[in-house]
C-alpha cells in the first residue's frame, strides 16, 4: 500500500495523490465542473418549477406567457381543481390514496418481513430452490398477471373496491421488498440468534424480538418505497376502481386529460402539485435512507 | 384471506415459540414454512395461478361475459398476421426501449462520473438528481410533460426564444414518442445512484497500480473503471430494459389513453390495456401478455448469456 502510494505520488503530481483513493479524475477545470452541475440541476428542477408556477397562474396567463413563473400569481386554481369534479372533491381522492397506500405499507411490512426472515435466518432444505423463485418473480412483468387477477377479483366481487390493491400486499407479492429485507437481515450477526436460542427463544421470538428491531432501517426503507410506489401507482388503480368516489389521486388526476384546453392547465397543475407533496415530504425527510437503499439493493443484486 | 394468515403466523411471543423448540434439531423444523405461509399463498393465488390461467386464456376467446371457448393458436396467429396495430405497438415499444434505455444509462453514467469526486455538496446533488426517479412514474409528472410539451407549453416557449418555432410536440406523430423518451431520461437518478455507489467501490490501489504501470487517464478508465463496474452496468441495463418494456403511465397520460397521435405512442402495455380493459378481449390480451413475458424472458436470458463474456466479477477473477 505504502509502496504503491509512493509510486503513484511520483507518477502523478503530488496534488493528485493527496485526493482520496479511487477519485483521481483529473483534467476538468473547477469552473467547468460547476457549470455542468448547474446545467443538470436546471434540467432536473425546471419541470418542477414549471408545475409549481403554472399552478399559480391565472388562466389568461397560461395561454399568453411562456415563462414558467406567474406574473400576477393567484391561488384560485387550487379551490377550482379541488372541486372540479361533480359530486366528489379531490379530498376524497387523496383520502382513498392514503387508505390504499397505508394498507399496502402495513401489508408489505408484515408479509415481506416474515418471508425475508425465513429466507435470511432459517435453515431449511427447500430454501435453495424457493429463494430463486423470489428473484424470478421480481422480473416478472405485471401485465402477464393482470388479466387473470382481474378475473379472480371479479369473481370475488371485489372489482371497484380497494381489496385488489391491498390483499396481494398481505401475501408478499412485492418480491422486491422480500429481496431488500433478505439482503439486510443476512448482515445481522448470527451470534445474536445463537444467544437467543440459548435463552430459549424459538424462531418466532427471534423474529419479533431480535431480527425485526435490528432490521429497522430496511423496514423503514421498504415502508417509504411501498408508500411512494403505491401512491404513484396508476395501472392497477385505473383498472380496479370504477366509481369516481372510489378514485385515488392518480386516477382523479387523469380525469384532467379529458378536459381539453389551456383553461384547465392551472387547476390541473394545482392538483398535480398537491399529489406530489407527500412524496416530496418523504423525500425531504428520508432522502439519505432512500438513496442508500437504492445504492445497496442495486449493488447486491 | 389476509385475516386467517395473520392469526396463523402471528409472531408468537411466549408460548407460541416453545412447541417448535425440540423439533429444531439442526434445522428449524416447520417454522420456516410457517413464516412463508403468506408468501406461498400469494405465489399460488396471485402469481403462479394467474400465470397458468392466462396461458390457458390465451388459447381462448374469453371476453369476460361468456365462458371461454378454445380457439387454439388463433389469437397468436391474429397478432402476427392480421393485426397491424399490434405489430405497430411492438415497433413503438422496441424503439422506446432501444433509444430510452441506452440514452438514460449513458446520462446516468456521465452524471455519476461528474459527481464521483471529493467536492462539497455532492450528497445534496445526488439526492436532488434522484428526485425525478421518485416522481417520474406518477400521473402528475406525466401531466406536466403533456402540458409542457404542448402548444404554448413552456418547452415550445423556451425554444421560441432561441428561434425554433411552432411545435405542438405532443400532438405531432413524429415527436410525441420523443417527449416520452425525454421523460424517461429525466429519471436518470436511480441508475446514477447505483453507478455512483459502484464507482466508490473501485479500490484505489487499482488506479495506483495502473498509474505505476504507466497507464494514462483513458487507459485507467478502460482497464480499471469499466471492468470493475461491469457487474453494475449489467444490473442497470437489465433492470432498465425490463422496466422499459412495461412502461405505461406516460404513454397513457400523454396520449389521453389512445396511444395517439396516429398511434405514435401506442406502447405494448397500452394496447394490451385497450384490448383487455376497454374491449374486454381477455383471450387476446392474455396472448399479448404471454408474448411480452416470453420477450422479456428471452431478452433477460440473452443478457445473462452475454454477460458471461463481458461482465467481470472481481471475486471470480482471482481463481
Amino acid at each position: 500500500m505504502t509502496a504503491s502510494a509512493a509510486v503513484s505520488a511520483t507518477a502523478n503530481t503530488t496534488r493528485a495523490a493527496r485526493r482520496p483513493a479511487g477519485q483521481r479524475h483529473r483534467g476538468m477545470p473547477r469552473w467547468l465542473w460547476h457549470a455542468l452541475v448547474v446545467i443538470v440541476v436546471l434540467i432536473i428542477v425546471y419541470p418542477v418549477v414549471w408545475m409549481l408556477g403554472t399552478s399559480f397562474k391565472p388562466a389568461a396567463e397560461v395561454v399568453s406567457s411562456t415563462r414558467p413563473w406567474p406574473v400576477s400569481p393567484t391561488l384560485h386554481n387550487y379551490p377550482q381543481g379541488w372541486t372540479g369534479n361533480p359530486g366528489v372533491t379531490f379530498g376524497r381522492f387523496f383520502l382513498n390514496s392514503a387508505i390504499v397506500s397505508i394498507a399496502a405499507v402495513v401489508g408489505n411490512l408484515f408479509a415481506c418481513s416474515l418471508a425475508a426472515f425465513a429466507f435470511a435466518r432459517l435453515r431449511f432444505r427447500a430454501r435453495r430452490f424457493l429463494f430463486p423463485i423470489v428473484v424470478v418473480t421480481l422480473l416478472l412483468p405485471y401485465h402477464v398477471l393482470i388479466v387473470p387477477q382481474y378475473a379472480i377479483f371479479k369473481d370475488l366481487g371485489w372489482v371497484n373496491t380497494f381489496w385488489p390493491l391491498i390483499v396481494p400486499k398481505f401475501l408478499a407479492t412485492d418480491a422486491f421488498f422480500i429481496f431488500l429485507m433478505v439482503q439486510f437481515m443476512r448482515g445481522i450477526p448470527h451470534e445474536l440468534d445463537e444467544a437467543a436460542k440459548l435463552d430459549g427463544c424459538g424462531p418466532y421470538r427471534t423474529y419479533w424480538h431480535i431480527v425485526l428491531p435490528l432490521a429497522r432501517p430496511a423496514l423503514i426503507t421498504s415502508a417509504i418505497f411501498t408508500f411512494i410506489w403505491t401512491w404513484n401507482d396508476f395501472f392497477s388503480q385505473l383498472i380496479y376502481l370504477n366509481d369516481t368516489s372510489k378514485f385515488t389521486a392518480p386516477v382523479g388526476l387523469s380525469l384532467f386529460v379529458d378536459q381539453a384546453g389551456f383553461s384547465s392547465y392551472g387547476p390541473m397543475m394545482a392538483m398535480a402539485v398537491l399529489s406530489v407533496v407527500p412524496v416530496f415530504l418523504f423525500f425531504l425527510a428520508f432522502q439519505r435512507l432512500l438513496v442508500e437503499g437504492v445504492a445497496t439493493s442495486g449493488l447486491k443484486g | 384471506m389476509a385475516a386467517t394468515t395473520l392469526t396463523q403466523v402471528s409472531p408468537g411471543t411466549g408460548t407460541a415459540g416453545r412447541p417448535w423448540r425440540h423439533r429444531r434439531a439442526g434445522g428449524a423444523g416447520m417454522a420456516p414454512y410457517v413464516f412463508l405461509v403468506p408468501w406461498f399463498l400469494g405465489l399460488a393465488v396471485f402469481t403462479v395461478g394467474p400465470l397458468l390461467y392466462s396461458l390457458y386464456l390465451s388459447f381462448t376467446d374469453d371476453n369476460l361475459l361468456q365462458s371461454p371457448t378454445w380457439v387454439g393458436l388463433a389469437n397468436y396467429r391474429k397478432m402476427f398476421t392480421d393485426d397491424p396495430r399490434y405489430l405497430h405497438s411492438v415497433k413503438i415499444t422496441l424503439i422506446y426501449v432501444l433509444i430510452s434505455v441506452p440514452l438514460k444509462l449513458v446520462i446516468a453514467f456521465l452524471v455519476a462520473l461528474l459527481l464521483n469526486r471529493p467536492r462539497r455538496g455532492i450528497g445534496l446533488y445526488r439526492s436532488l438528481f434522484y428526485l425525478p426517479s421518485l416522481l417520474g412514474a406518477s400521473v402528475a409528472v406525466a401531466l406536466v410533460w403533456r402540458s409542457m410539451f404542448s402548444q404554448s407549453g413552456s418547452v415550445d416557449g423556451a425554444l421560441g426564444l432561441v428561434g425554433v418555432h411552432g411545435q405542438d410536440w405532443i400532438n405531432n406523430p413524429t415527436w410525441a414518442l420523443g417527449t416520452i423518451i425525454v421523460l424517461a431520461c429525466w429519471q436518470f437518478g436511480a441508475p446514477m445512484v447505483i453507478f455512483l455507489a459502484g464507482l466508490k467501490q473501485v479500490p484505489g490501489e487499482l488506479y495506483d497500480a495502473a498509474s505505476a504501470d504507466g497507464a494514462g487517464r483513458w487507459a485507467r478508465w478502460w482497464h480499471v473503471t469499466l471492468p470493475m463496474l461491469s457487474p453494475i452496468i449489467f444490473f442497470n441495463v437489465l433492470l432498465e430494459t425490463v422496466n422499459a418494456f412495461q412502461a405505461f403511465t406516460p404513454a397513457f397520460i400523454v396520449s389521453g389513453g389512445t396511444g395517439g397521435p396516429a398511434d405514435s405512442t401506442l406502447f405494448y402495455t397500452l394496447y394490451l390495456y385497450q384490448e383487455g380493459f376497454s374491449s374486454f378481449r381477455f383471450g387476446y390480451a392474455s396472448a399479448m401478455a404471454w408474448v411480452l413475458l416470453a420477450t422479456v424472458a428471452i431478452v433477460t436470458a440473452l443478457m445473462f448469456w452475454a454477460s458471461r463474456a463481458v461482465v467481470f466479477y472481481a471475486d471470480e477473477g482471482e481463481h
